[in-house]
């Protein structure tokens, strides 16, 4: 074994007084009939054997040079001073805080990160995190049902399709019906979740409207008319947003969302292909008990010492087993620690000026493509930091761009086969003058 | 500090700290109050204007395009701007450096903390994490730039399943827990696939469960039934046999089970789950016990789930991220969740004999299924593929230990379970005294009877000699239960002395009780009132207002 302190002696001396021949023995009980029959695993490795294969495997992967892609995924500034935070090993290597006296470093950052979700999104309670923001929003939409004890969840059809396809499996489980609010997406459609739409879509057995903010194709909602129409029959209001855009838009809170969901990633969480994120939930303090996850509150000792304990344990698997409110058990703290450490390294003008330039950025790119005429908005509503334009021929050019290293966003089509050559733009602070011009160049000469 | 040095005296004052600087971190007390600070809250260093990180401006050019763009209307503007910390770059390390001084962890100390598999988190597997050429990949990429993330994945998943002995593995679920949602969705879908999807109810769990698996039957809609555990510490096997029936969906099985007991009768437990036409399901958040020695797939298991962050050594992380991938036998693969990453160009065999050599295979061509391509799926249960970050380091850790350090691994983790087995049974009760696997069970009833010392003493008298405590109370069928599991990264003397430490605790649980009751005394807080955070939820901090944006501080005109 590569990580073994074991001497021959120290085993010798074990088995000794353990009593048996040979470590074989201990295996003893296990019936010869299910004994494993094959173990073909490759022989060990040395360090710098090891790091040959995965230098190998990251070599294989080529990072674009230019990249607009977003759809749920932002490449944005990680300072390095986030990664000395995550690199602490007396973070990295701890185990969830269940003995609060040796875990007063994890749980106070977790009271930080609930304050700050708290304050992002005007939310008077924030969970200690969930795997990912699609998840956040399946178990908001759960939780949502079991305060309305209704069974039905509306969902935009402008909300992330990955977000959709995790809400629709987490529904499935307890048999929750899951409806679709069409959005406008047709010819000269705004890309928006009309009013009138979600109101007809609303009945006494939905439980909640679940809506992005952006929406998926960076669409700017009119939150406050579908929080009123989702309150009008009863049903709560999920709002997924994304964080860096609440330095901009307004808090979820203030427009009456009652559960918000969010994908964290952009808080200074590395791509790494998909994760690990961190997903982030708030909502009223009159639903706690409702809410799934870890919670971490403040308390004293005896001695009068402020501390932090994981606390309203009562909703959670290892104490309720069947009654839990989700059978979440390991979340996303080291993710949650790197959201909160990058929220006080920009602070609120750092933060402003990411979404800032994402946005600015994103409308450059979109104006220089149609001042060039090389592509058309597809939407005409205001957007924040990503936008949907259309393109002749978009999958092929796409794809031709790709191979010089150069990534036009996200082709549509495959999840939305109305949005035909149509390509999802996104850019972040990362994005330079530079890289507008080669995006419309490339897509220029692939025309 | 040495064993035979006592821990302070419970004076209720704290320690300033040992040599490594730990615990260092206090201040004294707040003037004219009673309240001493640990680490201040970051938002009390905030000053106005004060900044870390700096974004450049802005090209007129690009502001300028811009302006055709339509704006964000002004009744989508933020109102109340969020009321973050302002600090300066070294400030905020301090404040987090500070606040990692109070907390164990493994590489400050040991971690002998049953079911949760705390052994060493190799330094490799985080430089490998670190890597740009995985750490930049974006999820959605196109294949032709990601081959190296997919080709990672595909090879993890074939290792998986050669450990498990399954007949396929997805990677998607981002924990154990979730790695039961996915097993129990599958068997749901499985059954309704043939028709008994409205008869089978009933997901059945031994009494020495996780509470994960009651709470995922839930989620599922199924209804828990649990079974007891004989006299040995296994399953019942009569009371299984009464309680499977063509009602019963799934029986849900920790193996070793969660008392650090191999179930011995797991082929017949197996067989009677399959004669009834039920899915066998096993949680294999014990898999360190018996890598090399037992394959859920060669005993007819249908579906198991891997903890990454136990097993394969991802770190915890103060409570995640993890990574719960799932595999599964022939009957189950068509429902695994989707998109998997699959070989479209190349064959298995070469890629997989090229790849342990090192090697690029030429012309072999990695992408993820196409949604849709296996209809009866269970769909996604997180975005993307999963936590790559933590499968990239599972795969450093499987390469480094290759076929003969992941059998040593469990060797050596059951050898020193079993250790600590013999040499802590005179100070401690041991309900089933058998050879156990990578954990042991202790009971603390004879400390609580004889001299009222709980177990929840003990746990805290053990922090005092900056040593994590045991998993306690737990599993439930265990009176005043110790959970130890040791790990094999731990050396003889770490062993050794932990062995000292509880006997030292039970000689002062007969001598000093009180002393134990007070303790932990050198922490950088003592026993916290749970009750009262429950009581009296805080779970924020008090800005003197409501959170920046919220309806209730517009109200009141903030």
């Amino acid at each position: 074994m590569a990580y073994a302190p074991h001497t021959p002696a120290d085993r010798d001396a074990m088995l000794a007084a353990v009593g048996v021949e040979s470590v074989d023995d201990l295996f003893a009980d296990i019936p010869n009939a299910v004994r494993a029959r094959s173990f073909e695993i490759p022989p060990p490795l040395t360090e710098q054997e090891v790091r040959r294969e995965l230098t190998r495997l990251a070599a294989r992967n080529r990072i674009p040079e230019v990249s607009f892609l977003g759809a749920g995924a932002y490449r944005h500034l990680v300072p390095a001073a986030v990664m000395e935070v995550i690199g602490r090993s007396e973070f990295a290597t701890a185990y969830t805080p269940y003995q609060p006296e040796v875990s007063q470093g994890t749980l106070q950052s977790i009271y930080e990160f609930q304050t700050l979700v708290c304050e992002l999104t005007g939310m008077e309670v924030a969970s200690a995190s969930h795997y990912d923001g699609a998840t956040a929003t399946a178990e908001a939409a759960l939780m949502a049902c079991r305060l309305t004890r209704r069974d039905t969840v509306a969902v935009s059809s402008a909300v992330n399709p990955q977000v959709r396809r995790v809400l629709e499996t987490y529904c499935s489980g307890p048999g929750i019906r899951v409806v679709e609010v069409p959005a406008d997406l047709g010819e000269a459609g705004s890309g928006l979740t009309p009013g009138e739409a979600a109101g007809s879509a609303l009945d006494e057995s939905v439980a909640c409207l679940v809506v992005q903010q952006p929406n998926f194709f960076g669409g700017i909602e009119p939150m406050a008319e579908l929080a009123e129409a989702a309150h009008r029959s009863g049903a709560q209001l999920v709002a997924v947003v994304e964080p860096t855009s609440l330095a901009i838009l307004e808090a979820p809170g203030a427009y009456g969302a009652d559960i918000v969901a969010a994908e964290g990633q952009p808080l200074g969480i590395p791509l790494s292909f998909g994760g690990p994120y961190v997903g982030l939930m708030a909502a009223r303090m009159e639903s706690v008990r409702q809410m799934p996850g870890r919670l971490v509150g403040a308390t004293r000792d005896a001695a009068g010492r402020r501390g932090y304990v994981l606390t309203l344990q009562a909703r959670e698997q290892h104490i309720r087993r069947e009654k839990a409110a989700s059978n979440i058990c390991t979340n996303q703290a080291l993710c949650a620690l790197a959201a909160t450490a990058y929220l006080s390294a920009v602070g609120p003008h750092g933060l402003r000026e990411v979404a800032e330039l994402s946005m600015v950025q994103t409308r450059h790119a979109v104006a220089a493509l149609e001042a060039a005429g090389v592509a058309r908005r597809r939407f005409s509503a205001p957007y924040f930091a990503e936008a949907a334009i259309q393109l002749p021929n978009a999958k092929r050019r796409h794809a031709t761009l790709a191979e010089q290293g150069i990534v036009a966003g996200l082709p549509l089509e495959d999840a939305y086969p109305e949005l035909r050559d149509c390509l999802l733009l996104a850019a972040t602070e990362l994005t330079t003058d530079d890289d507008v011009a080669r995006l419309v160049e490339g897509l220029e000469a692939t025309a | 500090m040495s064993v035979t040095e006592r821990p302070a005296p419970p004076s209720g004052a704290p320690s300033d700290g040992d040599a490594s600087g730990r615990g260092a971190a206090f201040s004294s007390p707040v003037g004219g109050e009673q309240l001493q600070v640990v680490e201040p809250l970051l938002f009390a260093s905030s000053r106005t204007g004060r900044r870390d990180v700096r974004f450049p401006s802005l090209s007129e050019a690009a502001r300028k395009a811009a302006e055709s763009q339509p704006e964000v209307p002004k009744h989508a503007r933020r109102t109340a701007t969020a009321r973050l910390p302002e600090v300066s770059e070294l400030d905020l390390l301090r404040h987090f450096n500070r606040l990692s001084h109070l907390n164990h962890a493994i590489d400050l100390g040991f971690y002998p903390l049953g079911s949760c598999t705390m052994k060493y988190n190799p330094k490799v597997n985080e430089w490998a994490a670190r890597l740009p050429g995985l750490s930049e990949s974006h999820p959605l990429d196109p294949a032709e730039l990601s081959q190296g993330s997919l080709e990672l994945q595909w090879l993890l998943a074939e290792l998986l399943r050669e450990i498990s002995g399954m007949a396929a593995v997805s990677l998607q679920p981002a924990a154990g827990a979730q790695g039961e949602l996915s097993g129990l969705l599958m068997t749901r879908a499985y059954h309704r696939s043939r028709g008994e999807g409205e008869q089978r109810t009933k997901v059945l769990v031994p009494d020495s469960s996780h509470g994960t698996n009651p709470a995922t039957a839930s989620m599922v809609g199924y209804q828990t039934v649990t079974i007891r555990s004989n006299e040995r510490g296994g399953i019942d096997l009569g009371a299984l046999r009464e309680a499977l029936g063509p009602d019963t969906a799934a029986l849900m099985i920790t193996n070793p089970s969660t008392l650090g007991i191999f179930e011995d009768q797991i082929d017949q437990v197996v067989a009677a789950v399959h004669q009834v036409g039920a899915i066998a399901y096993m949680d294999g958040a014990n898999l360190n016990a018996i890598l090399g020695r037992f394959r859920a797939g060669d005993a007819g298991f249908d579906v198991m789930h891997f903890n990454l962050h136990k097993t394969f050594s991802t770190p915890h992380g103060g409570g995640g991220p993890g990574a719960g991938p799932v595999g599964v036998g022939e009957r189950l693969a068509p429902f695994l969740p989707e998109p998997l990453p699959i070989l479209v160009e190349g064959t298995d065999d070469e890629v997989r004999r090229n790849a342990w050599a090192g090697r690029n295979t030429p012309g072999a061509r990695f992408a993820l299924e196409e949604e849709g391509t296996r209809p009866q799926s269970i769909g996604k249960v997180r975005a993307f593929t999963g936590n790559f970050g933590m499968h990239l380091r599972a795969y450093t850790y499987i390469r480094s230990n290759g076929d003969a350090g992941l059998r040593e691994v469990s060797d050596d983790a059951v050898l020193a379970a079993n250790y600590l087995r013999v040499r802590l049974t005179d100070a401690y009760d041991l309900p089933y005294d058998r050879i156990c696997k990578h954990e042991v069970v202790f009971s603390g009833r004879r400390q609580k009877r004889q001299h009222g010392v709980t177990t929840l003493d003990i746990a805290k008298a053990i922090l005092d000699y900056r040593i994590h405590p045991p998993t306690i109370y737990f599993p439930l069928i265990v009176e005043e239960a110790l959970m130890i599991e040791p790990t094999e990264t731990e050396s003889l003397e770490t062993l050794d002395r932990f062995v000292d430490v509880m006997h030292e605790i039970a000689d002062r649980a007969a001598t000093d009780p009180s002393a134990l009751k007070a303790a932990p005394t050198t922490t950088p807080v003592g026993r916290l009132d749970e009750a009262a955070a429950a009581r009296r939820p805080d779970l924020r901090h008090d800005f003197g207002a409501a959170p920046a944006g919220s309806s209730a501080r517009q109200e009141a005109g903030a």
